[in-house]
Formats: structure tokens, sequence, C-alpha cells
């Protein structure tokens, strides 16, 4: 397994070097509960770069297009739309207020003009349609330029609307609300490889929707017991595979990972594949089994392996070997021997996750103090890095951090002691293609991009 | 770095997380706790979940992950503890364990209760929300799960509900009151229209046009007979 690095060594494949390019959000120090953003997430071809927060909104922002008159401006990201997505609810029947907090944001592949995403809260989810106009109708027969009826008794003559220019508008507009199949809280949307279908999980169950339809979804994966007080296990994410249109897998909280196929049979509960680590008798605590919780699960782009997050890893797994990872990536060891503390805090349940990039050659995860890290599978280096103000000068190469976790202390490290925990970096996102990274840091989005690229 | 210095504007318990964390970095104490003998760690640690099982349960909606996993902590605390002791399934009490600890085994049966409570009323309430759904959780694979809100459950009374939980328990209140004001087509379950919520997808029907009066008339008979046939709440 692949130990804990220190700083010093730039990672991403390639000797990238991390500079800062943008930031978004309010500076001031009160942070308002609902500008946490809880979910980023590019689209397909990487051009547009979704956030969802704590307060049910969702902002899209759109990258430039590279301009040789204003060379610095290459690729930064500028808001290209801001809508509600999900509004507070309550539910009378349960005397239960259902929190607007986006979850989780899944883009569709682009088909037309349009950009259509999935975004979720606890218990319903919505497919938007985004949409741009830049002309409008004049000279409309039956309305007047107010948007008046006209008499049609003082219609003397016909004649053909035009279409001129007029300022681009991008437009938000729901286009289906899927509903009420979910008892426990969503967790996890992933969309098809067919374009058609996609998997929602909660807690106890998975549903399979078609996007076409609101009023009825498949139950495909129920891990309910007969009787409540059994419950000893609950599913923390699913995502579909990203080409076989018939599987998929889901994580648990005992740190499993099933892999399933729908050909096998409608209800998914038996799984064809079981990923497991054995548990390490020499490390085994009170708190093996929270520490063990997948947060996380993505498959790489090429379908052949998948990366699993817990409380203190990251590992990658093939497909075809499920009695132990390929990789093992420790993010931050050194908070091994502080799980009392993180348990009675409740750090310990924190939920990062985690994401590759675009050649599966890299991944990267989240941690505290604002701390990001980043794992290069090929050269088997890897670098912690810091999503700060401070760092925030524009086209600023990101210094590696080292945490020390004990002995004399270094110049410019930080000793565990000192990590703040409240700045956790629990969403990241990786450009599809190129070397751009999202990372958000409680209300502010970082963006950060490759000096050489 | 340490968060003591930043004011933040958020709910009172993430901040008294945060000082909580600020305390135990700073407190000597923090590190004996570690060192201390195993069944005093064991003990506080089981104290603390405990704690943490009891916040979880007072939650209106608790977060089943994190239940899950104190319960499961709890456990394997109380196995250490206990070890000649087997392990109790919920909800039933300890069977006889060896150590003489009055506070552990009155404070596992209270919790024991208390989570075999909570997760029957879980189990009952699921039932409750999902009141149009033809098999409760025991439906043939692939069956669909019905789109009706579950707000709606008050007014699916007064339809054709089928499996609806409080049906048959109601059937006697209902004996004595005129029926021809339900047989109102306007009040079909199905109906979308009902739904509260702004959003306006497609494939929606549209909402059958009520007049005001007639509104206010069936809202004045929706409320009464709520107040009838309402049960009691499970104590939130």
């Amino acid at each position: 397994p692949i130990g804990a690095g220190g700083g010093g060594c730039p990672a991403g494949g390639n000797d990238f070097q991390w500079c800062f390019s943008q930031v978004k959000g309010a500076i001031d120090e009160d942070v308002a509960e609902a500008d946490i953003i809880s979910t980023v997430e590019f689209n397909y071809s990487g051009d547009l770069l979704a956030t969802g927060d704590k307060g049910g909104r969702v902002v899209i922002f759109q990258r430039e297009q590279e301009n040789k008159s204003r060379p610095h401006s290459r690729g930064e990201y500028n808001v290209y739309s801001t809508f509600q997505s999900h509004e507070p609810e309550f539910d009378y029947l349960k005397s239960l207020e259902i929190e607007e907090k986006i979850n989780k944001i899944r883009w569709l592949p682009q088909q037309n003009a349009a950009h259509f995403l999935l975004s979720t809260n606890d218990k319903t989810i919505k497919l938007w349609k985004i949409s741009e106009r830049d002309k409008r109708a004049e000279g409309y027969n039956l309305k007047d330029e107010d948007g008046r009826l006209r008499d049609p008794f003082r219609i003397t003559a016909l004649r053909v609307p035009i279409l001129k220019p007029m300022d681009l508008m991008v437009e938000a507009s729901p286009r289906r609300i899927f509903a009420n199949a979910h008892t426990y809280h969503i967790n996890s949307i992933s969309v098809n490889s067919d374009h058609e279908t996609y998997l929602s999980a909660d807690d106890l169950r998975i549903n399979l929707w078609h996007l076409e339809i609101t009023d009825r979804s498949f139950n495909i994966v129920d891990i309910k017991p007969a009787n409540m007080e059994e419950l000893t296990e609950v599913i923390t994410a699913a995502e579909f595979h990203p080409h076989q249109c018939n599987v998929f897998v889901y994580s648990s909280s005992k740190g499993t990972i099933r892999l399933c196929d729908m050909r096998s049979s409608a209800l998914c509960d038996r799984h064809s594949k079981f990923f497991e680590e054995p548990e390490d008798p020499s490390s085994r605590s009170f708190f093996s089994e929270i520490i063990s919780s997948i947060s996380d699960v993505k498959f790489s782009h090429s379908g052949r392996y998948m990366m699993s997050r817990d409380y203190l890893s990251v590992k990658v797994w093939d497909l075809n070997m499920e009695s132990r990872p390929l990789e093992t990536h420790q993010v931050h060891e050194y908070l091994r021997s502080k799980l009392c503390s993180l348990y009675e805090n409740d750090c310990i349940f924190d939920k990062f996750e985690c994401c590759w990039n675009g050649s599966d050659s890299a991944i990267m995860t989240g941690s505290y103090n604002n701390f990001f890290r980043m794992f290069d599978r090929d050269t088997r280096r890897d670098v912690t890095l810091e999503a700060s103000r401070e760092s925030s000068k524009p086209r600023a190469s990101l210094k590696p951090r080292k945490v020390c976790t004990g002995g004399k202390r270094k110049k410019d490290e930080i000793s565990v002691d000192s990590l703040d925990f409240n700045k956790k970096i629990l969403h990241t996102a990786w450009h599809p293609a190129d070397s751009v990274i999202a990372v958000a840091a409680t209300n502010n989005l970082y963006i950060f991009q490759d000096k050489i690229n | 770095m340490l968060s003591k210095g930043l004011k933040r504007k958020r709910e009172e318990e993430e901040e008294k997380e945060s000082l909580a964390v600020d305390a135990l970095w700073l407190d000597p104490g923090h590190a004996a706790v570690a060192q201390a003998p195993p069944t005093a760690a064991s003990s506080s640690l089981f104290d603390l979940s405990v704690i943490k099982l009891h916040h979880s349960l007072q939650q209106s909606e608790p977060d089943l992950r994190h239940l899950v996993l104190v319960v499961n902590t709890l456990r394997r605390i109380q196995a250490s503890m206990a070890p000649a002791a087997a392990l109790p399934p919920v909800p039933s009490p300890p069977a006889a364990p060896s150590m003489a600890d009055n506070l552990l085994a009155s404070s596992d049966a209270a919790l024991s209760a208390s989570m075999a409570s909570l997760l029957e009323d879980l189990s009952h309430i699921e039932g409750l929300s999902q009141a149009p759904q033809p098999l409760a959780d025991e439906g043939p694979p692939g069956r669909s799960i019905g789109g009706v809100a579950p707000s709606l459950g008050a007014l699916d009374l007064l339809g054709p509900a089928t499996g609806c939980l409080l049906d048959d328990g109601l059937e006697g209140l209902f004996e004595d009151i005129d029926t021809s004001m339900y047989d109102n087509e306007l009040w079909a379950p199905a109906s979308e229209g009902l739904k509260p919520g702004p959003e306006d997808g497609p494939g929606k029907e549209e909402a059958p046009e009520l007049d005001e009066a007639e509104l206010d008339y069936l809202m004045d008979v929706l409320v009464g007979t709520q107040a009838l046939e309402r049960p009691p709440g499970p104590g939130r």
C-alpha cells in the first residue's frame, strides 16, 4: 500500500504545478448556513460547473472561451445561471421539515442546445433544463409590443414576426419532479450510460427511474430488515457503471461495496460481487466500523476500476478482484490516534467525497483545515494542498503543505493539534479532460488550474 | 488556525462542537483518557455513546447512518465491558452480566427500550407515509411505488385508499356522518393539482376548478374531520 507522503512533490501526473485561478463566494467571516456548498459537479464537457448549497440553490458557472485578446482569462469560470432548486418543505403527516439542502447534482449528457441536470435533496429529485435565449420575436399580429392583446377587428394587415437579437438570458426550468419514492434520506443519484434511466439511493433502498416517468420507480435494492430493531447497516453511496448499463455498485456503513447486475434479477438484493478488505487485527478499535464506513464510491472513467473513500483512506479497487483493494492511499493517517476526540465532536462521521482525473491517473479527496490531497497513481507521489484566501493571488502556485505528527515541528509545517476541524473539504471535482479542479471550502468555491496548461 | 477566534453564523450545536474540539486539544486530561486503563476509557466512551444515541433519538428524523454506527459502536463497547455475557439483541435486557454495574444494566435497558421504540416508530411511520402503496415492504420485485404525496394522507381518507393503515380504525367514526360529500369527484387522490409545491412540471393534471365558497366549505369539513380522527402523534 502507498503510505502517507509529505509535501514537496507535485502530483497529478507529469509534474503539474497547481495554481490558484479563481474563488467564488463571500469573503467575510460570518458564513450563513444556507451558503455552505454541499455538492460540486462538472458536466461531461467540463464547460459547465454546478454547485448546490444548503439553501437549496444551484449556481452554474460557464467556462469562458479562450480569447486571444485576453490571454490571462484563459478558461475562467463565470456565473451562467442561478436558481432555487429546492425549497424547504413540511411533511404534514410526520410533522417533519424536509431540508432544502442539495445533496447531489448530476449532469445529463448534452443532446441538444439545452443542458439538463438532476438535483436532489433528502426526498425529491428534480430534472432541470437550462436553456439560452438570445433572440426574441417582434411584430406579433395578435398582441402589441407590450403584450396586450390587440383588438382583432383593428387588424387590417398580417405580418410575419421577425427575430431580433436580445441580451443573452439563461433560463432554468424544472422539467420533471421525482417525488415520494424515498422514505429515508437520499444520498446518491447516478445517471445510467443508457441516458434514459437513473438510480437514486437512500439509507436503505435504491430506486431505478426512467427520466420521462415521474409517477413510477422500480425498487432494485432493499436492505431494510423485516424488523427495524435488527438494522445494523445502511447504504452510503451508489453509482452506475460508466459503460455497462446493467451494472451498478453501492457501498455500506460497514465498509463493503456490492456490485450488482440488473440482468440477474429484478430485485438486486443478491450481489454479483462483494468487495471488502479484511480488517487489520492490529489496528482494531471501538471505532473500526465507523472509520471503515464508506462515504463515497466512484467508478474510474475507464470502468475498469472503482475508488472508495472511508474516513482515513482512499482505496482503488480492480473490479476483478474482490478480496482486497489494488491501492490504498492514506489521506490523514495522523488522525488515527485522535479518533476518540473526533468521535466526541462527531467529525468522525464526516462524509468526504473523492474524484478521478480525466485519464484515471490521479485521484483527489479532501481533508481538514481546508487541505485536500492528490495522489498520482503512476508516479506514486502525493501532495497536500490548501484552499485558502492567503494563497489566492492570481496564478500563484500552491505550496505543498505538511502536517507534523510529532517531534520537532519544522517551519511551514502545521501540527495536528492546530488543525481547524471546522474547515473541511468534503466536495471536490476534477474537470473531465483538463487539469482544472474545483474545491468547495465551506461557502467558497476554489478553482485551481495547472500552470503548464 | 484554531476555530476559537472565528465567529460564524452557524447553528449553536456546531459552535458547541467546535469549542469542544478546542477544549479537547487543549485539555491536559484528554491525553490521560487515552492512557487510562481500558475499563475507565470504555466506561467514558460508553457514556458518551449513550449521550450521542439519546441525542440522535431526540431528533424528529434521526440520521440513520449516524444512529446505526453509534449503536454498533455501543454494542462493541458493551461487549468489551461484559465479555462473559452474550451480546443481547435489542430490545431484550442483557443476560446477567457478570459485572455488578447497575448503571450499566439500567441504562442499557432504557437504551434498548428507547432504540427499539424509535425503530418501531420509524417502521410505522414509513407505513403511514406510504399509505397508498399496495403492499408494505414485501411487494414483488419491480413493484411500482405510488406517486401520491404523503401530505395527501389526510385527503386519502376521503377517497378509496387501499392499504391505508388508518382506514380500518376509522370506519366506525364515519358511520353516522353524511358521506354524500365524500362522493365529490374533486377529491380523487390521483389529482396532482392538490400537491403542495410551486413546481409545474409537464404531465401534471390540471387542478379541478373550485369556487371559493365550495373550497371554504370543504376545508371546514376537512379540518373538522382531521380533528376527529387524527391519532396521537408518536410523542415528538
